[in-house]
């Protein structure tokens, strides 16, 4: 695996993720029903929805964590399945709600776990975790707390560390800023969206959350009850929406700050 | 983790059960039942071998009943014990019909085993009334108990039960009593005594015999098998150690008759004598010499000593087999339900009956103690680690496989970490559980604190038995000490600050 790899903008004809009928059932529950679509390289691309839509089964289908009972996910042109799987998390890097760190490990092994298990030399680590520290404006001293001691920012920048240890191609976020106050939110959403523009890494953020979609994503994909309701940017869902419910989810919301400049 | 810090602890447990099955002087394992007459006459034996000079003396003693002691024997976990001819007999034979001592020994030779001449007196089952009683009705006899079906009995559960006890005695005198109680046999003499009963059973030799205004009723019919005390020996001990042998013939045999053994039995029981003295006083001596030197608080030390090794070494038996296994049912849930349910049962079976069954794999001593208390110890680390394992936040699994940590790795670095609170209250639990049950090693000749334990409960001396008890519960609490302490070492601090301790 190249860490390089990332490095690469992709033009807009070479799909990053590519669904194809992907249905998959939990007990008796449909959780993805009948998807297909494709997310473009070195975008930012939004997964909106409520609770039980299906937006969260759909990024663990990326991941591989759960397999789908019909249709395929290809990642990178590789095919998402047992034998693959090692390969692309390589190329994937995860973060989700409150940053899922380990507590009995400081901050910087939740940071190095991933290289530590591709038994990266030392020097490599440390160059790599001093890069990121600097990236998310952290001082090294922070990284030797465990996470009981940091704030739920420092935890999710933490969080996002650990997912560009590797720096891979990919990053998937599901729910990443969901549990934080409304002022370090807003706070790390610009943060988040200063480390991504210039990496031109492909990005899939799951949210509930319209400003937050509208915020952050070139694309947005609207799911209810297992299906996409509909895909483009926020001003082809709000201006042309394909049916009554993405009116009504759009404007179910109050418009957070900057949300009207952006419309108008 | 918890693997790599078990295994110093287990290496440090093998090499102290090394060092003590090491010394290589010439060495008599001379045992006892849990009985005081069996103790007095070991002592008796052991104080005659010692001072031929020939063999160091250990002191096997309170071992369980019959079964113990002869397998014991014929196994060569001891050398020899205090036994009596009708229990032989009933051994080998499977009647306790007396056999004379000649043919025993004949019986005995194919099993390695050879018995001495009798030492004197016969330790057998008999009937006492009170004196005024026997005089007021006449009775001399148990077949005059026949002519008063209006007397009232007190037996002990044993005898009560065995076909050579009161039920095959009353079809063969055609008994008959008003009433009959079942009580435990110390309290049989009280009940007697008070006249709230007539009749009890005592055995020929109790100490309490001498001390109280009785007449026994003579076995006109010869019911009662005959039980003479004799020293059963593995005949290898006889080859070996020529004049401990001869010096016990010449010393003991025919030399205790019933008087004499019954007096024995009083000043253990009934004065309180140590064993030493006791023997001391049987040869003459004045009581003060005994080996063993040190007293009580020496032996105590060594008692705990000894306990601490039972402990250490059977508990990091059972991590090591507990924690994988744990891990095991964790990962495979329908096999970890049997799996749990199976150490669950191993758990319901009594720890002493758990000791006993070891003896016919293992015989007698630490061994079977280090495997049965690891048996026990069993649950609770299995069940925790179980337990903490499966309790483990699924999301953080996901993410280590999303890190691309192999199995292998997420177990180490992942999984037991965050399990290691649950695991190591279980080792805890299992700890001071094994403290407690450790005391009931001494019952198979494994030693520690509960050998004062067994000693104690069979002379109905508290001190002795508080001697064994109180240090063996200050070693719990201070084994429960010992792991607050490896819980800072052990429990990664991010756990430890703010996770609720399981119960």
């Amino acid at each position: 695996m190249n860490p390089e790899r990332g490095r690469e903008v992709r033009s807009g004809s070479c799909p990053m993720i590519q669904i194809e009928g992907v249905t998959k059932r939990f007990a008796d529950a449909v959780a993805i029903d009948g998807v297909s679509t494709r997310f473009e390289g070195g975008l930012t691309h939004v997964l909106l929805g409520s609770s039980g839509s299906g937006k969260s089964t759909l990024l663990r289908l990326i991941l591989g964590l759960v397999s789908p009972d019909s249709g395929s996910v290809r990642v990178d042109g590789l095919l998402v399945e047992p034998s693959s799987q090692r390969t692309l998390l390589g190329r994937i890097g995860y973060v989700v709600q409150e940053g899922g760190l380990f507590p009995h490990l400081t901050a910087r092994r939740n940071v190095t776990l991933a290289a530590e298990a591709r038994r990266w030399e030392r020097e490599r680590i440390d160059a790599r975790v001093a890069e990121l520290s600097t990236l998310v404006g952290f001082d090294e001293a922070v990284l030797a707390l465990h996470p009981d001691q940091l704030s739920g920012g420092q935890r999710q920048r933490v969080g996002l560390m650990r997912a560009l240890m590797l720096d891979p191609p990919l990053l998937l976020l599901d729910e990443p800023l969901g549990s934080l106050d409304p002022l370090v939110r807003s706070d790390l959403q610009h943060q988040l969206k200063e480390i991504f523009t210039p990496m031109a890494k492909t990005v899939v953020i799951v949210t509930h959350d319209i400003g937050e979609a509208a915020f952050f994503g070139h694309t947005i994909t609207l799911m209810t009850k297992g299906r996409i309701v509909q895909q483009g940017t926020f001003a082809d869902l709000s201006r042309r929406p394909a049916s009554d419910f993405v009116t009504a989810f759009l404007n179910a919301q109050k418009p957070p700050p900057g949300l009207r400049e952006l419309l108008s | 983790m918890t693997a790599r810090h078990a295994a110093p602890l287990l290496a440090v447990g093998l090499a102290a059960s090394l060092h003590i099955a090491g010394a290589e002087e010439p060495v008599v394992r001379v045992g006892s039942k849990a009985f005081t007459e069996s103790f007095i006459l070991g002592e008796i034996v052991a104080d005659v071998i010692e001072r031929t000079g020939e063999a160091r003396v250990e002191r096997r003693f309170g071992l369980g009943d019959t079964g113990i002691t002869y397998r014991a024997v014929a196994h060569g976990d001891i050398d020899l014990y205090p036994e009596y001819t009708g229990t032989l007999s009933q051994m080998i034979l499977g009647t306790p019909s007396a056999r004379s001592v000649a043919e025993l020994r004949q019986e005995l030779r194919g099993a390695g085993l050879t018995i001495g001449n009798p030492l004197g007196f016969s330790n057998t089952y008999a009937l006492a009334v009170r004196r005024e009683t026997s005089q007021r009705l006449d009775l001399r006899t148990i077949s005059d108990l026949a002519r008063h079906p209006e007397l009232e009995g007190a037996f002990s559960p044993g005898f009560t039960d065995r076909e050579d006890g009161w039920p095959g005695l009353a079809r063969h005198y055609g008994l008959a009593l008003a009433r009959l109680r079942v009580m435990e046999h110390a309290l049989t003499y009280e009940a007697l005594a008070r006249g709230k009963v007539d009749v009890i059973d005592i055995y020929s030799t109790d100490g309490k015999l001498g001390r109280l205004d009785l007449q026994i009723l003579r076995d006109d019919r010869r019911f009662f098998p005959d039980y003479q005390a004799v020293l059963l020996a593995r005949e290898d001990f006889v080859r070996r150690f020529p004049r401990s042998w001869r010096a016990l013939e010449r010393e003991l045999e025919g030399r205790i008759d019933e008087a004499r053994m019954s007096r024995l039995n009083a000043r253990a029981d009934l004065d309180g004598k140590r064993l030493p003295e006791v023997a001391a006083e049987f040869f003459g001596r004045a009581p003060s010499d005994g080996h063993g030197g040190g007293g009580l608080g020496a032996e105590i030390a060594g008692l705990a000593a000894e306990h601490l090794h039972l402990v250490v070494v059977s508990l990091a038996v059972a991590v090591l087999f507990g924690v994988p296994l744990g891990i095991l049912a964790a990962r495979r849930p329908r096999l970890g339900q049997v799996e749990l349910m199976a150490v669950g049962a191993l758990q319901t079976i009594p720890s002493l009956a758990l000791l006993c069954f070891m003896i016919p794999f293992l015989g007698i001593g630490k061994l079977p103690a280090f495997v049965a208390l690891a048996v026990y110890a069993l649950l609770p680390i299995v069940r925790n680690t179980h337990s903490g394992l499966v309790s483990v936040d699924r999301q953080l699994l996901e993410i280590a496989v999303v890190l691309g940590l192999d199995r292998r790795q997420r177990l180490v670095r992942i999984e037991l970490p965050l399990a290691s609170l649950h695991i190591l209250s279980g080792i805890k639990t299992a700890a001071v559980w094994t403290a407690g049950t450790a005391t009931l090693a001494a019952f198979i000749g494994g030693g520690g604190l509960g050998a004062l334990i067994v000693r104690g409960l069979a002379l109905d001396d508290v001190s002795l038995i508080l001697a064994g008890a109180v240090p063996a519960a200050l070693l719990a609490l201070l084994i429960h000490a010992g792991f607050e302490l490896l819980d800072r070492l052990l429990i990664p601090a991010g756990l430890r600050r703010n996770f609720a301790r399981p119960t």
